[in-house]
């Protein structure tokens, strides 16, 4: 690559870091309406609903069957053990052994 | 108390740093392919720490797209994070703001995720430090290690590794889902609103999430500000 890509590379810096750092800084210590708080509050569990589907379909590009496993096996770990790393290895160990053996 | 808050927090990471390992190490030997030199790469995940917008700006850089062009979707890819770090904020223990700002950098999906769905009212800014500094060490370091040895991983394994993120997520959603409607209505309404924007092909998938999450959100909002006005906090 050349100086061009250093360029490029502050570029994408500053426009990755500002929408992380500007509510943050500016909004510390600032009372909001009880409305946007209201709605602020219920981001992480849209957001959540939103980066698991569908995208936890197509892990494996043109292997559809596996991202269902993968997707079954881990909302059953999360309902019975409650635990974010036992799902997490659990769900990597089922589909290793599916993918293993098939 | 202040260190174990921070162990804390570096303990409550450690299933980011295990769902990143995969992705970094795939991400440092596109890279490399893409014609990236170690440093070259190591530095995108050093300065820039964003998964996605990492690699859509190899697959634009390989097809020699106008640098205007590649940050510009980038800024695109992550605007999302503005949404949830406004949503941290309420969350987060109220500190200096040049402190915010150097932890601002560590949110992510993943590290937003553990943070907003601890139990606390308060999180505390060591927590914070915690989750972020294992999640980028291990974003580093992954990407450099790619870089020089390849996805060596078996393929089955590395094909068991892509679920982790999301195994992640659902490991975060499920627990506060448990008898809690208002959490349910929530996931369910942006993960279908998400998915009507996915197949249909009428929003790219940063703005999809930015525009489901808002909608659900605020729908949500609505529907339970006219119901009954005193829930207790924190949903």
């Amino acid at each position: 690559m050349g100086a061009w890509y250093w360029w490029t590379l502050i570029g994408m810096t500053l426009v990755t870091y500002i929408p992380r750092a500007f509510p943050l800084t500016f909004l510390e210590g600032k009372e909001l309406p009880p409305v946007v708080s209201g709605v602020l509050r219920n981001i992480p569990y849209a957001v959540l609903g939103a980066l698991i589907f569908p995208a936890i379909l197509y892990v494996q590009e043109g292997h559809l069957l596996f991202g269902i496993i993968g997707t079954v096996v881990a909302f059953s770990l999360a309902f019975i053990f409650e635990n974010v790393m036992v799902v997490v290895l659990g769900t990597i160990g089922v589909l290793a052994l599916y993918s293993f053996i098939f | 108390m202040k260190n174990s808050l921070f162990g804390q927090g570096l303990k409550a990471g450690v299933s980011i740093a295990i769902g990143y390992f995969p992705v970094a190490l795939t991400f440092g030997l596109l890279a490399k392919t893409s014609g990236l030199s170690i440093l070259e790469a190591t530095a995108m995940s050093i300065f820039v720490y964003a998964g996605a917008a990492q690699y859509m700006s190899l697959t634009l850089i390989s097809k020699g797209v106008d640098p205007i062009l590649i940050v510009l979707n980038t800024f695109v890819v992550n605007i999302r994070h503005f949404l949830m770090t406004a949503a941290l904020n309420e969350k987060m223990q109220s500190d200096k703001k040049w402190i915010k700002g150097i932890y601002a950098f560590g949110i992510t999906d993943e590290s937003f995720s553990v943070l907003a769905t601890q139990k606390e009212e308060k999180i505390a800014t060591s927590f914070a430090f915690g989750v972020a500094l294992i999640a980028y060490s291990s974003w580093v370091i992954f990407t450099a290690i790619g870089h020089v040895i390849g996805a060596n991983l078996p393929a089955f394994l590395q094909a068991a590794m892509s679920i982790a993120l999301y195994a992640m997520f659902v490991g975060l959603l499920v627990p506060s889902m448990r008898g809690n409607r208002k959490v349910v209505m929530l996931a369910l309404i942006a993960a279908t609103i998400n998915g009507f924007f996915y197949w249909s092909h009428l929003l790219s998938t940063g703005w999809s999430i930015l525009i489901a999450t808002l909608a659900s959100s605020i729908f949500v909002e609505i529907i339970y500000a006219r119901r009954d006005r005193g829930l207790p906090k924190g949903v």
